[in-house]
């Protein structure tokens, strides 16, 4: 359970870009988070109300878009969808590939602030 | 009350981008002071500790080598690696359920590492929260023990694709839990193809020359790539 840790990672970053953007509170943070990321989804949206307590961000909604696996494929020579992460497989060849492309991110991506 | 409406911003920052600032200028330091750095993850129980002591204590003949180790409380670790005559720091987490640049920058801070050609960073007993921080670490090793299972790395992809070579541990058991080389092999390569796999006893010795022989060459390999001009 790193999902408090990670939640106010996003106040600090969230606060940061609030200032610099010359506002005074946030009323939604986008992100946009790889399922490589090692962040359960439904960890991260319970402990964010409890990190954002007390600061800038409280009440704020927290908008989560999932980032599928994209690895390249050498034998397609193409950027393939993992379907399922315990198998890395070409969904097309059904060749092993292991060349992460995408599915680690951990972004914030937008904020709706006032 | 304010007035001000609601406005949509652009951001672009990751999440953890301050771990992964303190992790860079880790990574920098050590490759300036040529020491090789190997983080080792793993379930609690898979014998990170006495798999470390083992390599501390060979390495120890001929290279000088160091460790810190993470754990939720206690120095018990710390304790047994002292053994090795190496050099270790216990890194207590408190709540804190994987270690993170900042708290491996700040437990080195009385250390040379100009004195160091190996450290070893041990994390904490986990297999989950430990793949989302960079330490700075040249090579991350996964261990699994025999007594765990072979489908472990299906349950826990993640962290074994974050990996870059899984350590198959407590060999010495192998038979009397009917482990299945071949099928815990297969499902590390299903979710990390070509994955280095090593499998050692650290109560025997069983395959440690072959873990230390690959280990001094990767850190041969790197510090070759730097001394070659671009």
């Amino acid at each position: 359970m790193h999902e408090l840790s990670i939640a106010l990672s996003i106040v600090d970053v969230a606060e940061e870009e609030m200032r610099k953007n010359g506002g005074t509170q946030v009323t939604a943070v986008h992100l946009k988070l790889g399922v490589l990321s090692g962040v359960v989804r439904e960890a991260l949206l319970s402990a964010y109300g409890l990190a954002t307590e007390g600061t800038a961000l409280a009440g704020s909604s927290l908008v989560i878009e999932d980032l599928p696996v994209i690895a390249h494929c050498a034998k397609c020579d193409a950027p393939r969808a993992i379907n399922s992460i315990d198998w890395f497989i070409c969904p097309e060849c059904q060749s092993p590939i292991s060349d992460v492309l995408q599915g680690r991110e951990m972004q914030v991506v937008a904020m709706e602030i006032q | 009350m304010s007035n001000a409406q609601p406005r949509m911003i652009e951001v672009r920052q990751n999440i953890l981008k301050h771990n992964d600032q303190v992790a860079r200028d880790l990574r920098r330091r050590f490759h300036d002071a040529g020491v090789y750095v190997v983080s080792l993850v793993s379930s609690p129980g898979s014998g990170k500790t006495a798999f470390l002591e083992k390599t501390l204590t060979t390495l120890h003949a001929t290279h000088r080598v160091a460790a810190l180790v993470g754990d939720l409380a206690t120095e018990n670790d710390a304790v047994r690696l002292a053994r090795s005559q190496a050099p270790v720091k216990q890194i207590v987490t408190g709540t804190v359920c994987h270690l993170e640049a900042a708290m491996v920058e700040k437990a080195l801070e009385e250390w040379k590492l100009e004195d160091l050609d190996f450290l070893f960073l041990e994390n904490v007993g986990n297999l989950v929260c430990p793949s989302s921080y960079d330490l700075g670490e040249d090579l991350r090793l996964v261990l699994l023990s025999v007594t765990e299972g072979e489908d472990k790395p299906l349950k826990y992809p993640t962290i074994f694709n974050t990996a870059d070579v899984a350590i198959i541990t407590k060999s010495d058991l192998a038979a009397a839990v009917e482990f299945d080389a071949a099928a815990a092999e297969a499902n590390i390569q299903r979710v990390r193809p070509g994955m280095q796999m090593m499998t050692v006893s650290s109560k025997t010795g069983a395959g440690m020359p072959e873990w230390i022989a690959s280990l001094i060459a990767k850190a041969g390999q790197r510090s070759s790539k730097e001394v070659s001009p671009v």
